[in-house]
């Protein structure tokens, strides 16, 4: 009874306080050790859907485009030897006249990837800018497999 | 002669609330940060003008090809014929991945040809090709 009656009259004592002075120059260190290893150079490339293996969609001739680069990196769109400034107005032409197109992009094992990568981005500004033309524009880029 | 000194209060700022815009910025940066995992290879990645970001960083897995067309995934060098099974085991864990190719561009188009053939036989088929924007 008598230890009880003393607890209650603990009450009165002085509050407990934790010194937060010091909390900001903690959580400031935090922060600049944050600041310091966030790398802001984000991930970015151009992006692509692979199909599925085995799957293989039938085309007839008329529907597909085919772009070749051979081993020089030069490029050929159906029939003609374009460069690569033309390439991508040769293909918003092709597209315009049949927007269900599929460009197949077929490259040569031994080119240097630069070259394909210029090219695959050249057919991805042209489907970009014909979607700001016509939003439902789909992109239909297709990587065809060389033989090795 | 005496100056006359001006009797007025001391200017202040208010420091109290200091600590928690600190903190805000320090949990935005804290959930912002991915940490690099992988050095990678030497490489000079070619330019494009339609790159894109990634937005979805935390799922994206890079694959190295550098101009001697060597492979190298999460810091070890393997040969193509790893490709498929490391990636598989990376699908199983998260099936949404995607798959960075960071090649560089003197590398042969051989080589990424042939990492896209592994990368469809163990269905990881959401591939970015990793390059630099062009014209900024």
């Amino acid at each position: 009874m008598w230890a009880f009656k003393h607890k209650k009259k603990s009450h009165l004592r002085k509050e407990a306080e934790i010194p937060t002075a010091s909390l900001g120059d903690i959580v400031f260190l935090l922060l600049i050790f944050f600041l310091v290893t966030t790398s802001m150079n984000p991930d970015k490339g151009l992006g692509l859907t692979l199909p599925p293996p085995g799957e293989e969609v039938k085309l007839t001739k008329d529907d597909v485009l085919s772009i070749y680069i051979n081993s020089e990196g030069k490029i050929l769109i159906g029939e003609e030897i374009v460069v690569l400034d033309k390439v991508k107005k040769n293909i918003k032409d092709r597209l315009r006249k049949n927007p269900k197109l599929v460009v197949s992009l077929i490259t040569d094992v031994n080119a240097r990837y630069n070259s394909m990568v210029d090219v695959l981005d050249e057919i991805k500004v042209s489907f970009i800018e014909l979607r700001k033309e016509n939003p439902d524009f789909k992109e239909r880029i297709s990587l065809a497999t060389p033989v090795f | 002669m005496k100056v006359e000194q001006k009797q007025k209060g001391k200017a202040r700022i208010p420091t109290a609330s200091i600590a928690d815009i600190v903190f805000l910025l320090l949990i935005f940066f804290m959930t912002v940060t991915v940490f690099k995992t992988h050095q990678g290879l030497r490489i000079e990645l070619p330019a494009a003008k339609a790159t894109k970001k990634i937005e979805k960083k935390r799922i994206i897995a890079h694959i190295w090809v550098d101009a001697q067309n060597n492979l190298n995934i999460d810091d070890m060098m393997v040969p193509l014929t790893q490709v498929a099974p490391i990636m598989k085991k990376k699908i199983i864990e998260n099936p949404a991945i995607i798959v960075s190719i960071r090649a560089d561009k003197r590398s042969k188009y051989g080589s990424v040809a042939r990492i896209l053939e592994e990368l469809k036989s163990a269905s990881a088929l959401r591939v970015n090709f990793s390059t630099l924007t062009e014209g900024g």
